[in-house]
């Protein structure tokens, strides 16, 4: 087994009662990069939020697994202290908190104590993920993602993954809100960080995004399942054709947007 | 209405201990006055607490002799000794103050009372603090066993910040502390005081503090209270600000035994000035009630009021907020934001922000909150690697940075930062 491994199996989640998925199955391994494709609201989010263990997602029944460790028995802190990202659709605000401090802490909370990472070092690293990302160094001292603008937001998102170094990073639309040069960079960051100890599931509407960051896998999500996969060909379809030819072809009947 | 105090003290006693310490005759009536006239008062006004059951006078007055400077005493103290001013149990144990040749008076109260007498009776519960005003500050006047005198004289601008530490170590003691800092008119200090007590023991201290900003005078007044959970706490703070004066209180309220605490400056010049700014980290079940008030009298002042406080496990807290701009007061300004952080199901915050304007021609605004730490952020700093505690605390940092980040003594700011950290590990 790679040191990168994770394993969704039949994974249902409800929110505030209401079945969202109904039994995703998933497997990333190192050095593979998934896309997660699907039209809105059919879950794609929850499923990032429930692996991360985000608290207002129940999870109901199904089994998650990272590198053989139960993932579903783990706090937040442990699932990220276990290898896993989840770059959010919609990062919280942290105000009084600097992106630099926050992101040591962060560096530090992997760390034994008495093994912090150094001060020295630390700038050194947080300065050259900067660089490559474009960012300007003042972003290192403003507040967590405050007033950040929807575009900085997914690159701080980006620059934490770098700076953390999961094992299986989930991005969930790190390309909603970017502008072109924006999106390069972002793929960018992604790139980079390829190898086969690094396994990723790249949630998307967009085709573009995966010119950048060629996927090996796509999939295609609906009504709280992953109904089709294939190749990054699929993403090309869908780019061209949208999500009526899956239905008909599959037989899905998509629920009414109101129906509970 | 008149209570019981049970006090073991009588009017003799009181003499006879002010006799003893030299003290003037002016001094002794008034001592031997408020305590008759306590027991007629009222205890402080406070908000949705109750604190009638609090034990504010069971401590003895009657502390024992220590000597020498603690390491904890020690790690209070920067850099500059020779400005500094130590007390324990009410003794002095450490007194330097390097500015005696320019004028400067920074000594016990006790010493105060025998070498400066009359500047003591100018300020000594006259202009500031009143005897009457509740049964604590009589008591204070009536049982001082402590007590400061700072006097900065005319032009005079002080560039080093004047240190002081006050220890309370001894279990079923009390200390009635009088503070009083004078700067004259055109003149500048920095004053930093530190109050410590330990253990879960019962004790009481009482703090009545005077400050007097004379005309064009300018005072940083930068104070943190580390009193321990057995201390009941009444901390009672006046400013009196004088024409084209400026105060700047600068305080952290980390006590983890029940509080009460008044910080109100009176803008009584003109064009005088005032920055209330105040945090705190209530824990345990410490009940804790800040009563934060600027009275506008001068035309043209500002007064202005900051406090951010966070509440953990099941402590409670209380702000009341007031700004008073009285009649004649015109073109002042009033302004005050409470804000109140509550990090578990079972603690309570309460803000409760009140402008009171009595005249037509002025400026005036308040803004209050009191919420719950945001799931959503705890979540999102945890899915980083940060531990819940690690990342409550990242949140309570920055809840109160905009506070600490303004103090504008750095030493106050650092070693809040310090206390903060111990406060919400
Ligand atoms: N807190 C909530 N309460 C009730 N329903 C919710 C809640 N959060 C999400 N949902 C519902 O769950 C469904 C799936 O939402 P999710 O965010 O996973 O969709 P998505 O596939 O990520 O969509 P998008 O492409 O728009 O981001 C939606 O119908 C949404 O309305
Ligand atoms: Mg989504």
């Amino acid at each position: 087994m790679t040191a990168s491994h994770l394993k969704i199996e039949d994974l249902h989640v409800a929110i505030e009662g209401k079945e969202i998925l109904k039994g995703v199955n998933l497997e990333i391994k190192g050095g593979e990069i998934h896309a997660v494709m699907g039209p809105n609201g059919t879950g794609k989010s929850t499923l990032a939020s429930a692996l991360m263990g985000h608290p207002t997602y129940e999870v109901t029944s199904g089994k998650v697994t990272i590198n053989g460790e139960d993932v579903l028995d783990m706090e937040v802190d442990e699932r990220a202290q276990a290898g896993m990202f989840l770059a959010m659709q919609y990062p919280s605000e942290i105000s009084g908190v600097t992106n630099a401090d926050f992101l040591r802490s962060a560096i530090n909370s992997r760390r034994e104590e008495g093994d912090e990472i150094s001060l020295m070092k630390f700038i050194r690293e947080l300065d050259s993920q900067m660089n490559f990302l474009e960012m300007p160094g003042e972003m290192a001292h403003r507040y967590l993602n405050e007033g950040f603008s929807g575009g900085e937001k997914k690159r701080n998102e980006i620059l934490q993954m770098m700076m953390l170094k999961p094992s299986i990073a989930i991005l969930d639309e790190i390309d909603s809100g970017l502008d072109i040069d924006a999106l390069k960079v972002v793929a960018k960051g992604v790139n980079d960080m390829r190898s086969p100890e690094f396994g990723c599931l790249i949630i998307t509407h967009y085709q573009r995004l995966l010119n950048y960051i060629e996927p090996d896998f796509v999939h295609i999500m609906m009504n709280g399942k992953i109904v089709l996969s294939g190749g990054k060909e699929l993403a090309h379809r869908l780019e061209a054709e949208g999500y009526e030819w899956v239905k008909t072809e599959l037989g899905i009947e998509t629920e009414e947007p109101t129906e509970a | 209405m008149t209570v019981e105090l049970n006090l073991a003290v009588n009017r003799d006693a009181v003499a006879e201990r002010a006799t003893r310490l030299g003290e003037p005759a002016w001094m002794i009536t008034k001592r031997q006055d408020a305590l008759d006239l306590a027991p007629t008062l009222a205890l402080p006004k406070v908000e949705k607490i109750k604190i009638d059951g609090w034990n504010f006078t069971e401590g003895s007055t009657e502390l024992e002799n220590v000597t020498g400077l603690t390491a904890d005493i020690e790690t209070l103290v920067g850099e500059n000794r020779d400005h500094l001013l130590v007390t324990r149990n009410g003794q002095v144990v450490h007194a330097q103050n390097s500015e005696a040749a320019n004028g400067v008076i920074f000594t016990t109260l006790e010493d105060a009372l025998k070498n400066h007498a009359d500047l003591v009776e100018k300020y000594f519960m006259t202009e500031g603090i009143q005897v009457n005003e509740d049964r604590l500050a009589a008591l204070n006047a009536a049982l001082m066993n402590g007590g400061t005198f700072l006097y900065v004289p005319k032009g005079l601008k002080l560039t080093v910040p004047m240190q002081a530490i006050y220890t309370l170590e001894q279990e079923h003691g009390a200390l009635y502390h009088h503070g009083i800092i004078v700067a004259d008119k055109d003149s500048e200090l920095t004053y930093i005081e530190n109050f410590v007590s330990y253990g879960d023991a019962p004790h009481n201290v009482n703090v009545v503090t005077e400050v007097f900003v004379e005309d064009n005078a300018k005072v940083l007044f930068g104070g943190v209270d580390t009193l321990a959970k057995g201390a009941v706490t009444y901390m009672n703070r006046r400013g009196v600000v004088k024409q084209g004066g400026k105060l700047e209180w600068a305080l952290g309220h980390m006590n983890d035994g029940h509080t009460v605490t008044d910080t109100k400056t009176h803008l009584v010049g003109n064009d005088a000035f005032s920055d209330t700014k105040a945090v705190t980290v209530g824990r345990g079940d410490q009940k804790q009630n800040f009563n934060v008030r600027t009275d506008h009298f001068g035309k043209g002042t500002e007064g202005f009021i900051l406090i951010h406080g966070v509440m953990k496990d099941s402590a409670t807290s209380i702000f009341n907020g007031t700004s008073m701009i009285h009649h004649g007061a015109s073109k002042s300004n009033g302004v005050q934001t409470e804000r109140v952080l509550m990090l578990s199901e079972k603690a309570r915050g309460d803000a409760n922000p009140i402008l009171l304007i009595d005249e037509d021609d002025v400026m005036a605004g308040h803004a209050a909150s009191v919420g719950r730490v945001d799931e959503l952020q705890l979540y999102y700093l945890m899915s980083r690697g940060l531990s819940r505690k690690e990342a409550e605390r990242l949140v309570v940092h920055g809840f109160l940075q905009p506070v600490v980040s303004e103090l504008a003594i750095d030493s106050v700011k650092e070693r809040l930062i310090q206390v903060i950290e111990g406060k919400v590990k």
